[in-house]
Order: C-alpha cells, then structure tokens, then sequence
C-alpha cells in the first residue's frame, strides 16, 4: 500500500491525515478519522443521498440516503436504481425504499416525513 | 391588537431553537411565524449528509435535522404559523404579518429575529454579458431539484466554491449533468475541506483559483461562458481566456443576512448587513435578539441551534423581568487579520461569566497566534496550526477578565512575531 496524503471528511472539521504503508492513520483529531484514513485507502465508501419521484405528498420529491455508506464505485449503480422508484405518500423518516440498493447490501432509506394530502 | 409574550421570526433551524431555548426558559406565549409552507427553512432542500455531528453526536442529513427541531417545537406546544409573511417589524415590537386570512398586528413583548439569509444576485457581483435563462443561483437550483424535482441544466459551469456551490456540482453530476468547472476568485477555496474532496475530488471535477467569469453569450438560452485568471486585485489578465460551452452557470458567491426587517425597523447594522448586537445576541433595540444566518451566515447548523437557543434564552430572561438593567458593554473590534467579530459589544458585570466570541480570518494561514486584546494588554492568546476563512472559530472569553472602557480588538498574528 503506497502512503497517501487524505483529508478526512467525516466531519467538517476536515483533519489532514496521512496513512503510511501499514495503513498506520496520523493527523486525526478523533479515533473516526482513522478507521476513514484506512478504509479510504483500502475500499473508499460514501453514503449517497438523492430523491425519489412520491405521489400522493405536497412534494414532487422525497430525499433518500443510503443507510450506510457503500464503494464509491457503486455510486453511479445506486444512483440509476434510484433515479428508477416511483413512491407513494404517506413516508416518514427511516422506512426502506430499496431493500439492498445495487447488490451492496445496503438499504435506501426516507430521510423526511412525508405525508398525503 | 393580539399580543404575544415571545414573536419569533421565522420557522427555519434558527427560529425553532429559539422558540424552544425561550420555552425552555420559563416563556409559554411564543408565536413561530414562517413564510414558507413548511418548518425546517433551507435545511428541507439540504439532502446531503453531514448535519447534527455536534448537536446529536451523529451525521444526518437536512431533513433529518429539521425534523428533530419540528418535533422538539411540537413536543413543548409551541405555536407556529406556515405560509405567513411578516412585512413590518417596528421598534417598539409591533410585529405586522401578511397570510390568507389577511394583515395582522402583533404587539410582542420580544422578539427573536431568525430570518435567515439569501444569495448574492449576478448583478450584484457584476456578472459581465448577457442574461439569458441558464444562470441561476446555487441554492435555487438545489431548490428546484431537490423538492420539486426539476433540473436546471445538462453542461454545467460553477462560479464560487462555497459550500452551496460543491455541493451542487456533486448533486447535478450523480443527476446525470455534466460539471465542466468551478471557478473561485480567491486563491483559496472558501468551501469546507471535506466538500472539495467528496464533491469534487470524488468526480474529477476541476477547480480553477484565482479564476472568474470574464463573459456570459447566449440570446434565449445560455450558450458559452468565458473565464480569466485574476491577478492579486482579482483584475482579469487579458490572454488567459478559456472558453466553456454550458447551458447552465450557477452562482454560489455568498449569502447575505435577509435582515430588512430590522434595517426598516432602525436597528444598528453591521457591514455585512446583519445586526449589531452584543453577548446576549440582543440588537440595538432593547428586547429584539438576533440570531442564525440573518446574523452572519454560519457554515454549520449546529452552531446556528446553539446560537439561536442562547437568543431564546435571553430573550426568555427579558420577557420574565429577569435581566440586568443599565449595564455598561465594551465594543469589540476585528483587527489585522480578522475579517469580522460578532458580538460587536460584550455587557459587562452581568451574571454570565463568560463571552462567546465569533469570528472569522480574512485569508487562509498557518502559525499563528490570534490574540485578544484590550489597551494593549492581552487577554487571551490561541495558537491555531492552521486556520481559515471558511470556517468560523467559536471562543469563549471570561468576562472577569474585561475592564470598561476599552474596546476589545482581535487580531492575528504570526507566531514568529510574537
């Protein structure tokens, strides 16, 4: 593993992190910036957020998130699977969109109540 | 004419965690008044993740956020008004709103202006060219995306790396638009570091520095956008033109506090429009607290709740009779380095032991000490490895410390010099 320079963007405080060859994280102002410092350089995930089309809500959207972050190189996969539902008011906070978003194992879940009119 | 003990202006972060540090604080008579149709102000079109790391010791996203306050309003009974716009707010607290049933009088015994901010217009920063339909603000576009579902454009440029603006280029490609660029004034980016790298970064989208937009061509629909470097007077340097061919440029190039109300209501004004007030976020006009980006505009809603719930509380102590009166206050004053402070005064000999100062640098450094001063004598003195515009340092100063008279001036300066 070649050593590598990251910022951290766990949280916005963006702590400059350097990851040696054996994966050893310094700079991290919180322990979360090191398990992202190695997971970064091993398999980089991102939590997705988007919006789904809802009928039925004072809304022609409702936002989504992946629940928990999946491969970065999954994203343009969970987007098309996304962009591909149709919802139905009412939605709250939490329920599951897409049971297993793109084979990662991972659901897509509501992030905004939503109710029908 | 109705009356109120607690008028709040605005449902957004900022007008619930006032309504709810009031509430907390002894006052029941509150009234949230909010122009939109819903509760949550702009963080309903925030979608992305990253809010509430310090309010809730985990990461959710803009919705998400807003509903914990909703429902922490509704849980206390706190009255809110929806689609309500207030027109007038005068000095002696009539407050003057605008709904479908008609123009209503409110005489409140305080009031906690939470209106927020808006964006920098093109005219504003002299966009040069022409105007044609496919230059649009950041957050409008993220608006129209994100609630109602409509994208503004398929070629994309981004003038201003603020946060609104990384954000979007990151939301606009996982749409399926194509973002050429983004190009900042500054030499520097004025976004948060974790934006540039999961916005940008992430999608190989390039940022030009020290760049803007020199022209905008295009009759109906936007057709080509022009860039140039700038020089260090951001003057444009003839020769180094590129060329984009975009139906779309978004503006992220600043908010500003949406703050007539008050300018209309003779409220002292800062220079960056929002009010002055002192450590209690009260505004010139006694009983009238400021808090949120119609202040000055934050980078984290976290701080934004807190600072909100702390004007609640004031403004809590002012209805219940429970405040200090004809206390004397210092001014404070942003010198070298330092691009603002808020609070401009600091009341002294009051019953709270320390003041929360924020504020913010005028240009990325490293190494350095920000001082605090008063008469020449220092005060307090933080050493920060590095620190920038971007983001806005929160610091707590003993009152105990402050003697009347002098003003308090903050100011940086480089380790070596000290």
């Amino acid at each position: 593993m070649e050593e590598r320079d990251l910022i951290c963007i766990v949280c916005p405080r963006g702590c400059h992190l350097h990851v040696d060859k054996d994966l050893n994280v310094t700079g991290n102002f919180c322990p979360r910036g090191a398990v992202y410092g190695k997971q970064e350089v091993t398999n980089p995930t991102r939590v997705v957020t988007s919006t789904v089309r809802i009928e039925g809500a004072n809304l022609a959207m409702c936002p989504v998130k992946t629940k928990d972050p999946i491969p970065k190189g999954k994203i343009f996969e969970v987007m098309s699977s996304i962009n591909s539902v149709k919802i139905v008011a009412p939605v709250h906070i939490g329920d599951v969109i897409i049971k297993d978003v793109a084979g990662t194992g991972v659901d897509v879940v509501s992030t905004r109540d939503m109710e029908k009119i | 004419m109705l009356t109120k003990d607690l008028v709040i202006i605005g449902g957004g972060s900022a007008g619930l965690a006032a309504a709810i540090g009031a509430y907390d604080n002894g006052v029941r008579d509150i009234l949230v008044i909010e122009k939109g149709p819903f509760l949550g102000g702009i963080l309903n079109q925030c979608i992305h993740n990253g809010f509430g790391l310090t309010e809730f010791k985990e990461e959710l996203t803009g919705p998400e956020f807003a509903s914990r306050f909703i429902k922490q309003a509704e849980e206390r009974g706190i009255e809110c008004l929806l689609n309500s716009v207030v027109t007038n707010v005068t000095c002696d607290k009539v407050v003057t709103f605008v709904n479908k049933g008609g123009t209503t009088k409110i005489k409140a015994k305080a009031i906690v202006m939470a209106a927020g901010c808006y964006e920098r217009s093109p005219g504003a920063i002299s966009l040069p060219g022409d105007r044609p339909s496919g230059v649009i603000n950041a957050g409008q576009a993220q608006l129209y995306l994100n609630e109602h579902g409509l994208m503004c454009g398929k070629r994309v440029f981004i003038l201003g790396s603020g946060d609104i603006g990384l954000i979007m280029a990151r939301r606009l490609t996982l749409e399926g638009a194509k973002v050429l660029g983004v190009a900042e004034l500054c030499a520097w980016s004025n976004g948060l570091n974790r934006n540039m790298v999961q916005c940008l970064d992430d999608y190989n989208i390039p940022l030009y520095l020290s760049h803007t937009v020199t022209n905008v061509i295009g009759k109906s629909r936007l057709e080509k956008i022009v860039i140039s470097k700038v020089d260090e007077n951001n003057v444009p340097i003839e020769g180094t033109e590129k060329e984009f061919e975009v139906d779309t440029l978004i503006l992220s190039v600043g908010l500003i506090p949406n703050n007539i109300l008050m300018v209309k209501a003779g409220a002292e004004i800062a220079r960056n429009n929002g009010c002055l007030v002192n450590d209690k976020l009260e505004t010139s006009i006694p009983g009238i607290y400021s808090c949120g980006n119609v202040l000055h505009v934050h980078d984290l809603v976290d701080n934004v709740v807190e600072e909100a719930r702390e004007a609640g509380k004031n403004a809590a102590k002012y209805i219940l009779g429970n405040n200090e009166i004809n206390l004397s206050s210092i001014n404070t004053k942003a010198g070298e380095g330092i691009g603002y402070v808020v609070p401009a005064r600091i009341v002294i000999g009051d019953d709270e032991k320390d003041a929360t100062l924020k504020f913010r640098v005028r240009k990325p450094s490293k190494d350095v000490y920000i001082l605090f001063e008063q008469n020449g004598k220092v005060l307090k003195k933080m050493f920060k490895p590095a620190i920038i515009p971007s983001e806005m340092e929160i610091t707590k100063l003993s009152k105990e410390l402050l003697v009347k008279g002098d003003e308090l001036v903050i100011r940086m300066v480089k380790k070596e010099a000290k």
